[in-house]
């Protein structure tokens, strides 16, 4: 199999194929002495060379972390030879809709409908627990509608403005 | 002995006393709200109730319900853990009356120890050091400036009515004091109809040192130590450790006997905590009394070796203490971390969500307070407290290493959690030093986080364990989503069989 890589922002091409319970692996063209172990789901333990190394996976709304030690990185595989990839790359377009990540209130909206917002650009503040959170822009794009209003209850999961 | 015991409580606490109960051979009740069905708490008790709606006001600090479960289950006595009602006279009261014991002081000793002006009277007859400053209203700006004088600045002028930091002026020289005196009254006046304030001598930077106390239904208290709990972020304690790195034999004698003046001017029964400030010259002064278990209680029981639930127990079943103030030796070092879930990238905001994965930490010196599992969704209704991680050592250092490579064993994943805060204050030179005061983790939290240079060898182990989850497919997954869910390249069917799973682990041999 080969993979197109993408940890932290940082891209590899990864050759890996298993053969008999061993594993021939190249990244990035340069072979490397893997031996891999499924401790149990979502773990890891890894021999590269003869450094060990404990990988937990967590898959959280669609993203893929993977630590080394305690050290946190963002993942995404892609398979070059896949539909999929392309698909993903277009994943970004059509409206987002942005949800209540918890109950709360709405304490401030920061956008008007029709402004232009970058990706990350807080949209709304949702208080709950006396903290304010800010609910930020998936994308990049115009604020398609607001469906809540200052001083409004809300619910987790309830979709309180949509991105274009 | 109590044949049965109610847990009022939900989380780590009702796992801890529920374990207590256990080992003293006493049948454990679990009352529940409806989003704890699944609570860790309830798959440890022996008998399980439902109390209602999530919101704690119809579940777990509804007396009614609480008393109808005791009634239903037969328990002899209550124990409320800390928070909810476990600092409630009218709950304590109302146990009495219903003719279950409440694991706790009595509701007069909460009733004493609530009211400000009422403890403070009663403290006053006890000899019990306060911060300097008047216990009356000042009447005019030259009176403040003749007691500020006096103890000496800077001073702080405070609302008698106070409370959340309103009606409160930190002055630092004489000038500044009219004004300031001014602006207190008419804050206090605003925010709560009253514009007395009075002075106090300011105490900045001040640690936050307590003391634990027991005192049985016959008149005998004792202090088991103390508890350095400087470490706090919006007045919230996050670390916990015995003894305090500045306290020796001769201090602790002295706050110790202290507090145990505290706890007999209120006719105090049970487990309680004495809190005290302490100046930089280490000079003590009464803060509150806590009348209930603390959350920290297990430095304590490492560093003295008792257990204070199973005392607790003891005592509200008319038991003497077992031992005098003279047999309490203090022994070793231990720390406390509190495990929260809330995000350390966005202002520690609480975290809830299903924890996909959950590796834990044990081997020597360590301890695990746990009310969490794998599999287990966090609710959003309650605090987000987990979990406690305690480590243990013949001496401080020792504790903190102890700690520190726990903390790099423990991993919970799906949620975000301040387990990487613990690893940046255990590593912090300061703490290391013992350099600590209330002001601390504002201070560290300010500071940007040292940039850890990414190791690049690092990164590549992630990409090539990135492609071997890719291969595994369903395989690999644990209690997360599965990997077809979420865009993974595996052509394998997302519900991989059991026999296809097995296969794959075969493999992997």
């Amino acid at each position: 199999m080969t993979y197109d890589i993408t940890i932290d922002g940082k891209q590899y091409r990864l050759d890996l194929n298993r053969a008999e319970g061993r594993w021939s692996c190249f990244l990035d063209g340069r072979e490397v002495e893997v031996d891999a172990v499924l401790a149990r789901p979502d773990v890891l333990s890894l021999r590269i060379g003869n450094q060990a190394y404990e990988v937990k996976c967590e898959r959280v709304a669609g993203e893929m972390h993977l630590w080394v030690g305690s050290a946190r990185f963002a993942a995404e595989v892609r398979d070059p030879r896949s539909l999929r990839g392309r698909v993903r790359a277009v994943d970004d377009h059509g409206p987002k809709k942005l949800t209540a990540p918890m109950p709360g209130k709405i304490v401030r909206v920061l956008v008007r409908q029709g402004d232009e917002v970058e990706a990350g650009a807080g949209v709304l503040v949702v208080e709950a627990m006396k903290m304010q959170n800010e609910i930020k822009s998936p994308k990049k794009g115009t604020i398609q509608k607001i469906l809540v209003s200052e001083g409004a209850a809300v619910n987790a999961g309830d979709v309180l403005a949509i991105v274009e | 002995m109590f044949k049965k015991i109610l847990i009022a409580n939900r989380g780590e606490i009702a796992v801890r006393v529920i374990r207590a109960c256990h080992e003293m051979g006493i049948a454990a009740v679990a009352v529940y709200s409806d989003v704890d069905r699944a609570s860790l708490h309830v798959r440890k008790a022996d008998e399980a109730y439902p109390i209602g709606a999530p919101a704690a006001s119809e579940s777990y600090l509804n007396i009614q319900k609480i008393l109808d479960v005791a009634a239903r289950s037969g328990a002899d006595a209550i124990h409320p853990g800390y928070g909810f009602l476990s600092e409630n006279a009218k709950f304590a009261r109302a146990c009495v009356d219903a003719g279950v014991k409440f694991i706790g002081p009595t509701a007069e000793a909460m009733d004493a120890m609530g009211s400000k002006t009422k403890a403070r009277q009663a403290m006053e007859r006890a000899g019990v050091p306060f911060v300097p400053g008047t216990s009356r209203g000042l009447e005019s700006v030259e009176q403040a400036q003749e007691v500020a004088a006096r103890i000496g600045y800077p001073v702080m002028l405070k609302a008698a009515a106070g409370g959340g930091g309103k009606g409160m002026r930190l002055v630092h020289a004489p000038e500044d004091l009219k004004s300031a005196l001014e602006g207190a009254r008419s804050e206090a006046e605003r925010s709560f109809g009253d514009s007395e304030v009075y002075i106090e001598k300011a105490i900045i930077n001040p640690r936050h040192i307590e003391m634990q106390v027991l005192a049985d239904e016959h008149g005998n208290t004792v202090y088991l130590g103390e508890r350095e709990c400087s470490l706090q972020r919006r007045h919230q304690k996050v670390i916990e450790e015995a003894p305090s790195p500045i306290v020796d034999a001769d201090m602790r004698r002295r706050m110790g006997e202290v507090a145990v003046r505290v706890a007999q001017a209120a006719a105090y029964t049970n487990a309680g905590t004495v809190e005290f400030l302490v100046d930089q010259q280490k000079n003590f002064y009464f803060l509150e009394m806590n009348t209930r278990l603390q959350v920290e209680h297990p430095v304590t029981e490492l560093i003295t070796g008792f257990d204070l639930v199973h005392l607790q127990i003891r005592i509200a079943d008319g038991e003497r203490l077992p031992f005098t103030q003279d047999q309490i030796t203090i022994r070793g070092h231990a720390i406390e971390c509190r495990i929260y879930a809330e995000d350390p990238d966005n202002n520690y905001f609480p975290s809830p969500g299903k924890i996909t994965l959950l590796l834990l930490p044990s081997g020597p010196g360590i301890r695990r307070d746990s009310g969490m599992y794998e599999g287990w969704t966090v609710p959003m209704d309650y605090d987000p407290l987990l979990a406690k991680l305690i480590g243990y050592g013949t001496d401080r250092e020792q504790a903190i290493s102890r700690l520190t490579r726990a903390l790099n064993e423990y991993f919970v994943g799906g949620i975000k959690t301040n387990i990487s805060l613990f690893r940046r204050i255990l590593s912090d030179p300061d703490f290391r030093a013992a350099k600590m005061d209330t002001g601390f983790l504002d201070r560290l939290l300010k500071q940007k986080r040292a940039e850890v240079p990414t190791d690049p060898k690092a990164s590549e182990v992630a990409a090539i364990a990135a492609g071997i989850f890719a291969v595994l497919g369903a395989a690999g997954a644990g209690a997360g989503e599965r990997p077809a869910a979420n865009g993974s390249v595996s052509s394998r069917p997302s519900a991989a069989s059991n026999w296809k799973i097995a296969a794959h682990k075969e493999a992997m041999r």
